[in-house]
């Protein structure tokens, strides 16, 4: 994408420094004169408050681990030390604990967006798996930062999940240890949780430069998902998009500290304010509620290794989308059959979350099943199908027509 | 193009000399490669200290018929029951054709010590610790996601795909048993 505005600095040092490392026109191409299409809605803020968010984690985890000890005895306490000595240690740990969530949320909400408004579709197909690369790396780090204070939850959660790994044929055992540098979670496992927890969000971030790379060069989507035609269909990012998202961060941190102040162990569960212990087993293990959908699939497959390839299956078979869905409009806005069951599919993961938390008995087994048995059917079979025989209503010329209509 | 000719007629020997070096350098590279991997690797696998603690003694003569102790071994906890005859019998009727993971109860304790139940306490399953004297069979029940065991410990019902691990052991005497 060309830029609408070249990149003119009057500054004579910003002049010399851009001349030998071009830094600032980089920068103003991606943040002042990224042309975006003009239809944008405030869906396509999801994925500036994902990258605020990253920010949030990398900046309030730095500063936890200065306080925090990475060991067996003592990784407890010092989070506690860090809650009731540390000056401001509560409101670091609870902006960081409450951060995860709700950069999931972010990023929930960022990765339904690309689903209805079919951004996965070509020419971002590569951007689209740079997405879901970022999404497993969040989940990897996610898990590992919560085996780090240590509770019960902690401690059963990492060994449930090291567990799994020990379900792959012939080689799962030795990987398992390989994970564990032992023959269970335990001070070793810690010890190399903590140094990955520390590194997989610089990495995310890395994978994320590559993600707004490869944004940059077909442009964004829109809420019609047909092509820009030519600069009548643009507007600059800024001021345009950075005053919107602006609007958008006050709203997510208004949400995010009213969490943070008023009901910070919300989403945390009890059983993790009670120091690991090998022997005792909590007697209702749950994942992070970000983890719910996936878990619940794991548990409605009674066999053990079937039930690790289904859970990890439900998130590779994203990857595929964009080649299981063959219909050549992007946006659900024109899909009417697409639209109503891509609402189905939203409803059909909120139900798994709920499985996910409930024991796996009577009804919530059934409901589970079917959930499950409707996620893959979503993707393998509705999808493909879908895209070759339903009947899209027509697409407007191009944005600014669509645009002007509407405003006429 | 008698030059091209004369060239291609000198390539074909220098191919065979230059396919042996680019093998024998890609080959040494490999192996190069290989050897500093390894270490990158095998350092997350149990460190020496680690391996030393893998094996313990336990003195169970104050474990009377009908109780079960748990000790802990290589950070999990060894269930050792003292079984009361009911219990025996009842794992020694089973039919061991309708077993998932088949094993007779004899193929689980040490002759001469058949009242004594000594294994693994940790699901199979995924790791959790079932909880003991519950379930349909009378055995374990696992609180995780409901895999029940019966009084040899074999797995009965539920995700779990195995019977409960037994370790290796030895009786040092009729009062001592030695894990692993
Ligand atoms: C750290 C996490 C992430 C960050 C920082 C991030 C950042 C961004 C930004 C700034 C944009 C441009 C603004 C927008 O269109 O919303 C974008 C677009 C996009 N992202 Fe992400 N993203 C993240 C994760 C993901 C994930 C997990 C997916 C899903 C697989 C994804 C899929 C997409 C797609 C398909 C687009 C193109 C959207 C369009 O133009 O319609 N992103 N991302
Ligand atoms: S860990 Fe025991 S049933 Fe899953």
């Amino acid at each position: 994408m060309t830029s609408t505005r070249p990149f003119e600095p009057k500054n004579g040092f910003v002049k010399w420094f851009d001349r030998q490392l071009p830094l600032f026109s980089v920068m103003h191409g991606a943040l002042v004169a990224y042309p975006t299409p003009k239809n944008l809605n405030y869906w396509w803020s999801f994925g500036s408050l994902a990258g605020l968010m990253l920010g949030v984690q990398i900046i309030t985890g730095i500063i936890l681990a200065m306080h925090y000890t990475p060991h067996t005895a003592m990784a407890f306490a010092s989070v506690e030390h860090i809650m009731r000595d540390v000056n401001y240690g509560w409101l670091l740990r609870y902006v960081h604990a409450n951060g995860a969530s709700f950069f999931f949320i972010v990023v929930y909400i960022h990765i339904f967006r690309g689903l209805y408004y079919g951004s996965y579709k070509a020419p971002r197909e590569l951007l689209w798996m740079l997405g879901l690369v970022i999404y497993l790396l969040m989940m990897a780090t996610a898990f590992m930062g919560y085996v780090l204070p240590w509770g019960q939850m902690s401690f059963w959660g990492a060994t449930v999940i090291t567990n799994l790994f020990g379900a792959i044929p012939f080689v799962g055992e030795d990987i398992r240890t390989l994970l564990w540098g032992g023959f269970s979670v335990d001070n070793p496992t810690l010890n190399r949780f903590f140094s990955l927890h520390y590194l997989l969000p610089f990495v995310i971030a890395g994978v994320a430069i590559l993600h707004i790379w490869a944004l940059h060069i077909p442009g964004s989507n829109n809420p019609l998902g047909i092509d820009v035609k030519g600069p009548q269909d643009q507007i600059d990012f800024h001021p345009y998009h950075t005053a919107k998202d602006a609007f958008m961060v006050s709203l997510l941190l208004l949400i995010f500290f009213a969490v943070v102040c008023f009901a910070p162990n919300y989403m945390g569960h009890p059983d993790n304010y009670i120091q690991a212990d090998p022997l005792v087993t909590p007697p209702h293990i749950v994942p992070e509620w970000y983890y719910l959908p996936f878990y619940a699939i794991l548990r409605s497959i009674p066999d053990k290794l079937m039930g690790v390839v289904a859970m990890f299956a439900a998130i590779l078979i994203l990857f595929a989308l964009p080649w299981l869905d063959k219909s050549k409009v992007r946006s659900g806005t024109f899909r009417p059959i697409f639209k109503q069951f891509f609402w189905v599919l939203v409803i059909d993961v909120i139900a798994l979350g709920f499985v996910g938390a409930n024991p796996p008995e009577g009804a919530w087994l059934i409901i589970g099943r079917v959930a499950t048995a409707y996620y893959f059917f979503h993707f393998l079979i509705l999808l493909p199908v879908l895209s070759r025989v339903e009947k899209t209503r027509p697409l407007p010329e191009s944005i600014s027509q669509a645009v002007l209509a509407k405003h006429a | 193009m008698s030059t091209t000719d004369s060239t291609s007629e000198h390539h074909g020997e220098g191919v065979k000399r230059r396919d042996f070096l680019f093998i024998a350098a890609g080959g040494f590279g490999a192996v190069g490669a290989a050897t500093v991997v390894w270490p990158l690797v095998d350092n997350l696998n149990p460190s020496a200290d680690v391996l030393a603690l893998s094996s313990i003694e336990v003195d169970i003569s104050k474990v009377q018929v009908g109780q079960s102790i748990r000790v802990k071994w290589r950070g999990k906890p060894v269930f050792i029951r003292h079984r009361t005859d009911e219990e025996v019998a009842k794992a020694k009727a089973v039919d061991i054709k309708e077993l998932k993971d088949p094993q007779t109860d004899a193929d689980r304790t040490k002759p001469g010590h058949e009242a004594w139940l000594v294994m693994v306490g940790v699901c199979t399953h995924l790791g959790c610790i079932p909880l003991g004297e519950q379930g349909e069979f009378g055995g374990w029940f696992c609180p995780c996601h409901g895999s029940e065991y019966d009084t040899s410990g074999r797995i009965r019902k539920g995700p779990a795909p195995l019977n409960l691990e037994v370790p290796e052991y030895a009786f040092l005497n009729d009062t001592r048993v030695r894990i692993g």
